[in-house]
């Protein structure tokens, strides 16, 4: 390290200021989820399907929260946020016409150029179709560089169910099979009824070139990526998005560290090959 | 700029004059009512007087990390209603460290390159940029805790913009920067002879002799070696004794993890974002919302410091994540002790 490198850094702006941001839309839409559409007041953010961002609530605080809309879209970002404690209620409050801080984007994101001229299967349990749907949007907006694309989507109940109006879309498009359950029905619910990996039965995978891309709580996790490898599918082609505890973004303050990876800055996004081996991982 | 030689009563005088242009911190003496003189405790702080500072200090029991990365540091402050308008706080003001033991100084090392790498921490840049460095060379070990031989920290080849080594009544002065340069402009010195010379070679052959390696094996095999422990179950056996009170993280020097919260002005107008030292061996540092948490067992975060220190901080940063200064060992009320667990790990396959 010389005093040189030690000056340049001194001078760069500081990672730590968010940027302003605007709602342009927001809708809460389950109990417990809400959704804001955001337009940023100077650049528009340059961003990957699977990145995230820091989001603040001036005089509250900042949570990471995965960018679930795809850089297809246009310039505005959109994200789903789940109320569970201080900053992620605080925006329960928030409408269009209200401002936040944005800080990122952050992580690697989804590896889309791998993924070209591949099949793609999409297994999204609860929240975690937020990070996944940037990767659907994206896929689904530049459909001819994929191969077969299959969505799963689960979902406890059916009012936990996220963008039900925009799966049911997908459900009608020829050129993707998607297939929706709950674990628990209400009278209405018509589809299917189970845990998600039940889904695997219905779905035909090619497993020379399928990507399985999983995300979902810890438990959902392990027992799709179980149906994804007894498919066949090789451990490199399964992909997942990591949660951790995060407090900079940036690869400094430590929370998100599993043995030598910072999930901020390395992932989230890892192939099960590589989370298998941190052994902290999952 | 050839070595110099300061008389040790010339040094008040030195320390006067660098007060003049900028703070100067230094080691002090801040508790005095012991029997034993070696259980006498130092502590880095801005000297209010020359004749406070005690250069003649084994060990203190905080690093000068605080001057360069404070506690508690304010990171960017806004406007709480209409236009938020935030904007960062770079705090620093020039200041000089004096009398930086060799492992403290390869600490910064550490904490700089961790700083600057990727995405640089301009927090923390400005005020290392604006921190002049005046090291003090160690003739003897402080105590059994402290290991720097093995980790490499007893010779720094930079990092300080004036080197001091202590030759009896005298301070063998060498300057490494044309900061230095202009430090040692401000002292009485007078060029070093032939006899200075060659008494300093003799402190250098005599520290050679007095410091012996406590690992059993070199440096440059501590991340294998790790890697090889992971399954082992010392971690839990270390760990039954382990209170996870997070004591050894804030003594540490290199440990740079930090939590991040808000603050709101009373009158409600203002607000900042504030980030202060956090603890990897704390319960809630890796938990998620829904309440997983991934390092949920004592000895698994028992074993992410050892492993951070010994390992991940190296591949990060180039740098060693521990000078073994013993200052955690020295801080545990349980007594765990980095050096001894490194050293009981070796046999580990
Ligand atoms: C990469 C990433 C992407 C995420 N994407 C989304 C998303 O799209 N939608 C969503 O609703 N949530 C997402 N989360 C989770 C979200 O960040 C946390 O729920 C949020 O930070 C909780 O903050 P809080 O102030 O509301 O809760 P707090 O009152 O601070 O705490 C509530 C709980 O959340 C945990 N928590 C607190 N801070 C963090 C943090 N910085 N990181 C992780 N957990 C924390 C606490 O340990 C506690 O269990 C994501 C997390 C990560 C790491
Ligand atoms: S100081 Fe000792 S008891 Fe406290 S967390 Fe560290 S190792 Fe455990
Ligand atoms: S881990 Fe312990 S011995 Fe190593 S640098 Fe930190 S306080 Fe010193
Ligand atoms: S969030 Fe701070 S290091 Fe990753």
């Amino acid at each position: 390290m010389t005093q040189t490198d030690i000056e340049k850094g001194a001078a760069a702006a500081s990672p730590y200021v968010p940027k302003m941001a605007r709602i342009v839309a927001a809708d809460q839409m389950t109990e417990t989820e809400r959704f804001f559409r955001l337009e940023m007041e100077g650049e528009p953010l340059a961003y990957e399907p699977g990145q995230f961002v820091g989001v603040t609530v001036f005089g509250v605080g900042e949570s990471p929260i995965s960018i679930c809309s795809s850089p297809t879209q246009g310039e505005r970002i959109e994200l789903t946020i789940r109320s569970v404690g201080l900053v992620t209620g605080a925006l329960r409050t928030f409408e269009a016409g209200d401002r936040l801080g944005i800080r990122g984007p952050f992580g690697n994101g989804f590896d889309t150029g791998a993924m070209k001229g591949q099949d793609v299967l999409f297994v999204a349990g609860g929240l975690g179709l937020a990070p996944t749907r940037s990767l659907i949007r994206y896929v689904l907006d530049k459909r001819e560089d994929f191969g077969k694309v299959t969505i799963l989507a689960g979902a406890r109940e059916p009012n936990l169910l996220l963008f039900r109006e925009e799966i049911a879309e997908w459900v009608e498009r020829s050129d993707a099979d998607t297939l929706v359950t709950v674990n628990q029905p209400d009278k209405d619910w018509k589809g299917n009824v189970g845990v998600i990996t039940r889904l695997f039965k219905q779905v035909e995978i090619d497993p020379a070139r399928t990507c399985a891309v999983i995300v979902g709580p810890p438990v959902m996790f392990k027992f799709a990526v179980l149906e994804a490898l007894a498919a066949g599918v090789p451990e490199h082609r399964i992909i997942c998005s990591l949660e951790r505890h995060m407090k900079c973004g940036v690869g400094k303050c430590g929370h998100c560290q599993i043995r030598g990876v910072y999930v901020c800055r390395d992932g989230p996004v890892f192939t099960y090959e590589q989370v298998k081996r941190l052994r902290e991982g999952i | 700029m050839l070595p110099q030689v300061l008389k040790t009563s010339d040094l008040g005088a030195w320390v006067e004059a660098l007060m003049a242009e900028s703070r100067v911190a230094a080691p002090v003496l801040k508790e005095t009512n012991v029997s034993d003189p070696t259980d006498l405790k130092f502590g880095w702080q801005y000297v209010p007087d020359p004749a406070d500072v005690r250069l003649d200090y084994t060990v203190t029991v905080l690093g000068p990390k605080k001057f360069l990365w404070p506690p508690r540091q304010k990171l960017v402050r806004y406007n709480l209603g209409a236009g938020a308008e935030p904007e960062a706080i770079i705090d620093h003001e020039p200041h000089v460290l004096l009398g930086v033991h060799p492992c403290d100084i390869t600490a910064i090392a550490t904490l700089d390159a961790a700083f600057a790498k990727d995405v640089p921490d301009p927090h923390y840049l400005a005020r290392r940029s604006d921190t002049a460095i005046i090291g003090l060379d160690c003739g003897a070990p402080c105590d059994e805790s402290s290991f720097c031989l093995d980790m490499g920290s007893l010779y720094p080849e930079s990092g300080f913009d004036v080197m001091l080594t202590p030759l009896g009544d005298a301070y063998f002065v060498e300057v490494a920067t044309q900061l230095g340069e202009a430090l040692v402009e401000a002292a009485v010195v007078r060029p070093a002879t032939k006899q200075d010379m060659e008494a300093h070679q003799a402190f250098a052959e005599e520290k050679r002799s007095d410091f012996h390696y406590k690992l059993p094996y070199e440096l440059k095999y501590l991340p294998e070696i790790l890697d090889a422990s992971y399954d082992s179950l010392v971690w839990e056996a270390i760990a039954r004794q382990c209170f996870s009170c997070g004591s050894c993280n804030i003594a540490c020097p290199t440990c740079y993890c930090f939590d991040v919260y808000d603050e709101v002005e009373v009158d409600l107008s203002k607000g900042c974002r504030v980030r202060r030292y956090d603890s990897c061996q704390l319960d809630p540092f890796a938990e998620v919302a829904g309440g997983e948490n991934f390092r949920q067992e004592r000895a698994s975060r028992l074993r992410h410091r050892m492993f951070r220190k010994g390992k991940y901080i190296l591949e990060q940063t180039g740098r060693v994540g521990c000078v073994g200064c013993g200052r955690c060992e020295r801080a545990c009320v349980a007594g765990i002790s980095i050096k001894d667990t490194y050293v009981q790990i070796a046999g580990s396959r």
